[in-house]
């Protein structure tokens, strides 16, 4: 019975998350770190952001990486197909509606002020999403260069996401050999 | 039954080599698309702006489209159902060795280059919002940089320093600030 309340819980936190989130899986981030972090502390503040890491960093959609893997850990394979469940329903129904109802609003410019207003909204929240991620995982000069860097490489030279985060493991490892294998950053 | 299992292959191929999430997957669905006739150029090109009108991840919007058009509500099934599954099979399978190697120094060590990189890539995020909404696109360029302000929409900017302003200040979630920015979006953009 317990089981089945998680089950629902992460469904219906999926199903919130996949339904008020426009403009794909980043938009989807601080989101999921105010439910499952904050709200509910299924996962750690630290472990949030490995699972931010492997989900840009394997293929597949982003939200669905992250819902799966989120699931999982909470309640094995059952728990994640609930949460991937959840994040896709709201996708999925939206746009049958649209296609068949609402094809007419396309082009609305009501509709696209409205878009344009919550693009706005993003953009403060992931850089608050971002800020609060950051004090946790970005320590000593070597951090701050990586997320700099990071940040540069993608936004400048416009580089894979998977590059940087390549970028990043390969320089923790080489800070850890560069310490004589004792301590890491 | 032909048009369900091409769907389902299609998309399921889509799920299982394309990085770098929803607009980076838009381009690899266009191309198989274009090979298999599901649908003219132009009405996929909907696609990007339908998306921005329904919630959730575009990958997903962009699978139901192709699938309920081309096979009606399964073809709608099968493509997102295939889209999703290798996400499923990879993240199962990485998850395992995760925790199991979680505790390893190498490891650890990784993950300590890795996580500040992450944080900066959710950063450059937050540029595609604002490039899309607060800033014009020409604004880092030489004649956007002469006269900023002509470049930058200040009823946008108000949205989203609110929105920062209201979360910090009284933790107001992030929906109700999605749904209010909307409205706010309506009256004042």
């Amino acid at each position: 019975m317990k089981k089945i309340k998680v089950l629902w819980d992460l469904f219906m936190i999926f199903l919130k998350i996949g339904g008020f989130t426009f403009g794909g899986g980043l938009a989807m981030l601080p989101l999921i770190q105010r439910e499952v972090v904050d709200n509910r502390s299924w996962v750690a503040e630290e472990e949030i952001i490995d699972i931010f890491a492997i989900s840009q960093s394997v293929p597949g959609v982003i939200a669905i990486n992250t819902s799966i893997f989120v699931g999982n850990k909470v309640a094995g394979k059952s728990g994640a197909v609930a949460a991937a469940f959840g994040v896709i329903l709201p996708a999925f129904v939206s746009i049958i509606l649209v296609v068949t109802l609402l094809i007419g609003l396309q082009g609305n410019i009501y509709v696209e002020k409205v878009f344009a207003g919550i693009r706005a909204a993003s953009a403060g929240l992931i850089l608050l999403a971002a800020i609060k991620l950051g004090r946790n995982a970005v320590k000593g000069r070597l951090g701050y260069f990586i997320a700099i860097a990071a940040f540069l490489a993608i936004t400048i030279w416009n580089i894979h996401a998977a590059w940087a985060i390549v970028f990043g493991g390969v320089a923790g490892y080489g800070l850890y050999l560069f310490n004589g294998g004792t301590k890491h950053a | 039954m032909l048009k369900l299992l091409q769907l389902f292959y299609v998309f399921f191929k889509v799920g299982m080599f394309s990085f770098g999430g929803g607009y980076a997957m838009l381009s690899m669905i266009y191309q198989e698309i274009e090979k298999f006739g599901f649908m003219p150029a132009k009405e996929f090109s909907d696609v990007v702006a339908l998306s921005q009108m329904t919630p959730g991840p575009i990958a997903v919007n962009a699978a139901t489209y192709v699938g309920f058009k081309y096979a009606g509500f399964w073809g709608a099934a099968f493509a997102t159902v295939g889209v999703s599954l290798p996400s499923f099979i990879l993240i199962l399978i990485i998850s395992a060795f995760f925790y199991k190697f979680k505790s390893s120094k190498i490891v650890q060590a990784v993950l300590d280059g890795i996580r500040p990189a992450t944080v900066g890539l959710i950063a450059s995020a937050v540029l595609f919002f604002a490039n899309t909404s607060i800033f014009q696109e020409k604004l880092f360029s030489y004649e956007g940089l002469k006269s900023p302000l002509s470049y930058i929409s200040i009823p946008a900017l108000i949205i989203c320093a609110a929105t920062v302003f209201l979360s910090i200040k009284f933790k107001v979630g992030p929906i109700t600030l999605t749904i209010l920015a909307g409205i706010a979006g309506a009256f004042i953009l």
